[in-house]
């Protein structure tokens, strides 16, 4: 017996169910793709001849050698930084013998909660001139005089890097946890027989182990950071004199705030490439399995 | 011997753990304790650290300068809408993937795959101008449209569809049920985990939403929780006891659903990681 080929039947079904997905890639995600692709060719908004010209902009353009430069210092201090001690709490976590695991992994975790905005405004707040990590250095005698945090060079990129490693390192320490728990208990037991201790355990079982979980933890961040946009937005507005000043925040000030789209579609494409690259060169230096 | 060594490294184990534990939660007391103080005490020298009682009045005083139950309806609506929209497709897309052969199976499915990788700046400004052609600027449906089709929510539903017994489709079949019947009452019943993991990913990320509400909103009365506290903080006059009351009513339900569904809401969240 031959099942009718009508439109509820097996044949034709699966393609109504991705319909609509369909429809919704090809407007919002496939066109704009390409269209912003395009568009960073033109020379203005409504002139669609070829031109080189905004990429010519990019190279002499000191505001995108700042950003750059901010977001690869920020990058190369928070992420390995805010790895480490979430690498170091999933592994006391995942200690059989300690008790209230579960608090503390709630606990831990709940930053990742709140929006990036909320936690921005949180810190800006906290570390204003008056604010109350200030009066503490005051009470603790650390210091005399207020820190300008989010006025100094470099004690706001610092501010930026503690609000990030407060909102993320949990976040991490769960994804750690849930490697660390797929490792197979015998190899401890076997590396307890040789009398290996806890630390030569970390070091010559657990991170080995860990790789892949390093790995993708380490391309997530990278990649969140170049994205970089609420934390200074709210923070420092990329100030002072640019030095906060991120990739997508220059973006969007010369597409929203100049509406120069055609240049700020090239900058898009300057995030896309340097993403890729950097998740590239992050698989090649941790091996090639 | 060796059992005192454990011993004292337990306690700076657990020392450690405190101030972390310590470091986490203060802040969201700190708003706590700051939504119910007058504004002004955010300056006070020492800071006060108890609960005031001026809860009231900061939100009676945040209703009237940013309309913020009109912003809570905003952000719950949209997030609500998106969520269910974005479920709906996805699961059905996800669905499609996992459990039929047709042509071109792979190529879309590996387009989806790809354009996870794509940053939302790459599509941002053709995406406004969508919006402005279409006339939609200071809409929810601008705000929820362009990420309907998530691509992780599909690859969340294929992943787990899989594994989907076949034999349960054969029998709805041979029972006569048609293809979508079979989906919606058959298939969706059957995978609260999936959806429930997916509901709280989908709805955090458009509850915390920032960039895009930000650029196709600039009407008070369309604004978004992330669109209107950042707005809060850029006028001269700052009212802290505003601000906190901001931040405690954008966080707290997130928070609460939280703290109900600890496990859950881990696994939806970390099911982002994908992304």
């Amino acid at each position: 017996m031959k099942r009718k080929v009508d439109i509820l039947g097996q044949r034709v079904a699966p393609y109504l169910f991705i319909l609509p997905a369909v429809l919704f890639f090809l407007t919002f995600m496939l066109y704009p793709i390409i269209a912003s692709l395009q568009m960073s060719f033109q020379p203005s908004l409504h002139d669609f001849s070829f031109s080189l010209v905004n990429y010519k902009r990019m190279l002499g353009d000191k505001l995108v050698l700042t950003a750059m430069l901010n977001t690869f210092q920020i990058l190369i201090v928070q992420v390995p930084v805010m790895l480490f001690l979430a690498l170091i709490l999933a592994s006391i976590l995942n200690s059989q013998v300690l008790l209230m695991k579960d608090f503390f992994r709630s606990v831990l975790f709940l930053p990742a909660i709140t929006s990036l905005i909320a936690y921005s405004i949180l810190f800006k707040i906290l570390f204003m001139e008056t604010g109350l990590i200030n009066q503490a250095l005051e009470h603790l005698n650390f210091i005399k005089e207020p820190i300008l945090f989010l006025r100094e060079a470099l004690p706001a990129k610092m501010t930026i890097i503690l609000a990030m490693l407060w909102r993320w390192t949990g976040y991490n320490m769960i994804l750690f946890l849930a490697g660390l728990q797929s490792i197979s208990p015998s190899i401890y037991e076997a590396a307890a027989i040789d009398g290996s201790g806890p630390i030569r355990n970390f070091f010559q079982l657990t991170l080995p182990q860990l790789k892949p979980v390093i790995l993708f933890a380490s391309i997530l961040s990278t990649i969140g950071t170049l994205q970089l946009f609420d934390e200074p937005y709210i923070l420092t507005l990329g100030g002072p004199a640019n030095k906060t000043l991120s990739l997508a925040l220059y973006l969007y000030r010369t597409g929203f705030g100049n509406s120069e789209f055609p240049y700020a579609s090239a900058l898009a494409y300057l995030v896309v490439v340097l993403i890729a690259m950097l998740s590239w060169l992050q698989f090649k230096a941790t091996g090639k399995e | 011997m060796k059992h005192k060594e454990s011993k004292i490294s337990l306690i700076f184990v657990y020392l450690y753990l405190s101030i972390t534990a310590f470091l986490s939660l203060f802040p969201f007391y700190w708003i706590a304790v700051g939504s119910t103080q007058p504004s002004q005490n955010v300056y006070l020298n020492p800071p006060s650290l108890f609960f005031g009682n001026q809860f009231i009045t900061n939100f009676i005083n945040l209703n009237q300068s940013r309309d913020i139950l009109r912003v809570f309806w905003n952000t719950s609506f949209v997030s609500i809408s998106y969520t269910f929209f974005t479920l709906f497709v996805c699961s059905m897309a996800g669905f499609a993937f996992a459990k039929y052969d047709f042509k071109g199976k792979k190529i879309i499915f590996g387009s989806f795959m790809i354009s996870m990788m794509i940053p939302f700046y790459a599509t941002v400004i053709p995406l406004f101008l969508l919006m402005v052609k279409m006339d939609l600027l200071n809409t929810y449906r601008a705000i929820i449209l362009p990420t309907l089709a998530s691509p992780f929510g599909i690859f969340l539903f294929k992943q787990n569809l899989e594994s989907f017994p076949s034999e349960l489709l054969e029998a709805g079949r041979i029972d006569g049920a048609n293809e979508f019947r079979m989906f919606f009452q058959l298939v969706l019943p059957n995978i609260p985990t999936v959806i429930s993991a997916a509901t709280i990913f989908l709805f955090m990320s458009q509850w915390n939403n920032f960039l895009w509400p930000l650029i196709v909103t600039n009407l008070p009365h369309m604004f978004t929780f992330p669109v209107a506290l950042a707005g809060l903080q850029g006028v001269s006059v700052t009212d802290y006891g505003q601000i906190f009351t901001g931040l405690v009513l954008a966080t707290l339900p997130i928070m609460i659903v939280f703290l109900i569904l600890q496990k859950r809401f881990i696994a939806g969240m970390m099911n982002g990681a994908i992304k």
